[in-house]
């Protein structure tokens, strides 16, 4: 299953390293990151494949949102297809 | 990969501008629960009930989850328990609210909806019985809803239901008084009534649909306001195309989450209904989607055609996405549960008048609209009857949610709470009705409901 992992909050140091090393610990693969400054806001987008994580969705989901919190940033994890369905014919 | 854009774009919809699945409904059949003995028979309900609706309320939450879009409602509609009841020797049918209220509870539902009868041509015994034990039901239960089906394009006007269902909010806001006549929000009086329908408090699960099904009703205000303010000043084609491609993005992600709960309960897909219904939330009002498109105040000359513009686009639009559409599909105009509707009603600007006005060309009808506590049974039955009529004339759904405040009036507020809002108390025209009414009899059916 791929999900999409979005990163939206202030920039610092280490961001992009905290999220890739959590994904990296639970086998994660990231296949494209995208990531920019907009309006000194720290936007990252992530297409990660899930396939051989070995954690649930939902408990990957909590490590994400926890290390947010820890980073003082809002990141979130939601299934590929929400995304096609709303932007591909 | 996709655009950061698009992304980016979902994830404010969701955030900032209210986007989400309004609801999941499953629809079971109970016409395998008639049984000559009510207790049985409310056993049989109970059990059904949790036999396929157990895991509902968990595969919503973890579709919620996984694909990060709230689903506010998870519901359950059930075939009009009249036809049900029909069987069992009782005269008192509250039993069989209770008997939908425990199972409710015992799934984790927010609503069930069901405690309805089709009376459009005439009335069995068992839908008098029904009608009869309504105010008390919606008194004693927490999350029963209740239906009539009063008239149709095809059947014309059944009076005497529409006198009875008078007397039925009548008592129904009497009963339920110390909450500001709160029973009334749970029953709603349909003409065209339709099977599939996943929005409370008018959901039912019609005879012809299959033995379980799961309809999905997405909604959205939020996000049409937020894109036509993009399109400020611009000529109507244009606003109408904007308000159809939102259309299509939000109904292609409520078939998206219709074929995932399907897949994952093991149970057919129905429909996806695009309605936009708005919530007391600021951001998330069809008014103000009103008011976008040039119009002061909602309620003002203008109003009816700019709904009728956005009732319509939003179907064109949905109609594309999902392989099935249907329910009620439009824009909804409840007033106590629309942040614009409320500040228009209370301003005078948005009459009762005029909501009928809007309600020609809206997706259903008069709706959470708080009445002085003193109005007549006879008045709300003639109000019935106008809606009824507009109904059947133009071939399309209209149904009367209308709450009498019990010891209120004109300039009141009543307060239902969460998603049901606030109402202003509006006034009613203060000449009689009831002679109209004491007429009964039927409405016959317009030319041209004769079509074979």
């Amino acid at each position: 299953m791929k999900a999409i992992i979005t990163v939206l909050g202030k920039d610092q140091v280490g961001i992009i390293a905290g999220v890739s090393s959590l994904l990296a610990k639970w086998n994660v693969n990231v296949l494209d990151i995208s990531q920019t400054i907009l309006q000194e806001n720290f936007t990252m987008v992530m297409l990660a494949d899930l396939e051989n994580c070995s954690l649930s969705f939902t408990e990957l989901t909590e490590k994400l949102s926890a290390l947010g919190a820890e980073m003082d940033i809002a990141i979130r994890m939601q299934r590929e297809d929400i995304f096609n369905a709303m932007h591909k014919i | 990969m996709l655009s950061r854009n698009d992304i980016l774009e979902t994830i404010r919809m969701i955030d900032q501008q209210h986007l989400d699945i309004r609801t999941i409904t499953m629809g079971i059949s109970l016409l395998s629960c008639a049984d000559s003995s009510a207790e049985r028979a409310c056993e049989k309900i109970y059990d059904k009930i949790g036999r396929y609706a157990e895991r509902l309320v968990a595969t919503g939450e973890e579709i919620e989850r996984e694909f990060g879009i709230p689903i506010v409602n998870k519901r359950v509609s059930v075939t009009p328990i009249a036809l049900v009841a029909a069987a069992s020797e009782t005269e008192d049918y509250v039993p069989f609210a209770k008997a939908f209220d425990r199972a409710a509870k015992n799934v984790g539902v927010n609503f069930i909806g069901g405690f309805s009868a089709l009376v459009q041509k005439g009335m069995t015994d068992a839908d008098q019985k029904l009608i009869a034990a309504i105010p008390e039901a919606l008194a004693c239960t927490d999350l029963v809803c209740s239906s009539v089906n009063v008239g149709s394009s095809k059947a014309g006007i059944n009076m005497d239901a529409v006198a009875l269902m008078g007397q039925t909010v009548k008592k129904t806001a009497a009963l339920t008084e110390k909450q500001g006549g709160f029973g009334c929000a749970k029953l709603v009086i349909f003409c065209n009534a339709v099977e599939d329908n996943p929005f409370m408090a008018g959901a039912f699960h019609g005879v012809g649909e299959p033995e379980k099904v799961i309809n999905v009703g997405v909604s959205g205000p939020g996000v049409v306001y937020h894109a036509l303010q993009s399109v400020k000043g611009q000529p109507f084609d244009v606003v109408a195309e904007t308000v159809k491609k939102t259309a299509f993005r939000i109904t292609r992600m409520g078939q998206l989450v219709a074929q995932e709960a399907s897949r994952r309960l093991d149970t057919p897909f129905g429909i996806v209904d695009l309605s936009l219904a708005p919530t007391p939330a600021v951001g998330d009002s069809v008014a103000r989607i009103l008011e976008e498109m040039g119009l002061e105040v909602c309620g003002t000359h203008g109003t009816t055609a700019a709904l009728a513009l956005l009732n319509d686009a939003v179907k064109k639009g949905g109609v594309m996405a999902s392989s099935s559409v249907g329910g009620l599909s439009g824009a909804f105009i409840p007033v106590s549960e629309d942040e614009g509707m409320i500040a228009a009603a209370s301003s005078g600007a948005l009459t009762l008048d005029k909501l009928e006005a809007m309600t020609c060309v809206c997706s259903v009808g008069l709706d959470m609209i708080a009445l002085p506590g003193d109005t007549s049974a006879e008045t709300i039955a003639a109000i019935i009857a106008d809606e009824a009529a507009i109904g059947m004339i133009n071939t399309k759904t209209t149904a009367v949610r209308v709450i009498p405040a019990p010891g209120c009036k004109v300039g009141d507020t009543v307060e239902f709470g969460g998603l049901l809002g606030s109402a202003p108390v509006q006034a009613v025209h203060p000449y009689s009705s009831a002679e109209f009414i004491a007429r009964g009899g039927r409405i016959p059916a317009p030319l041209h409901s004769l079509k074979n």
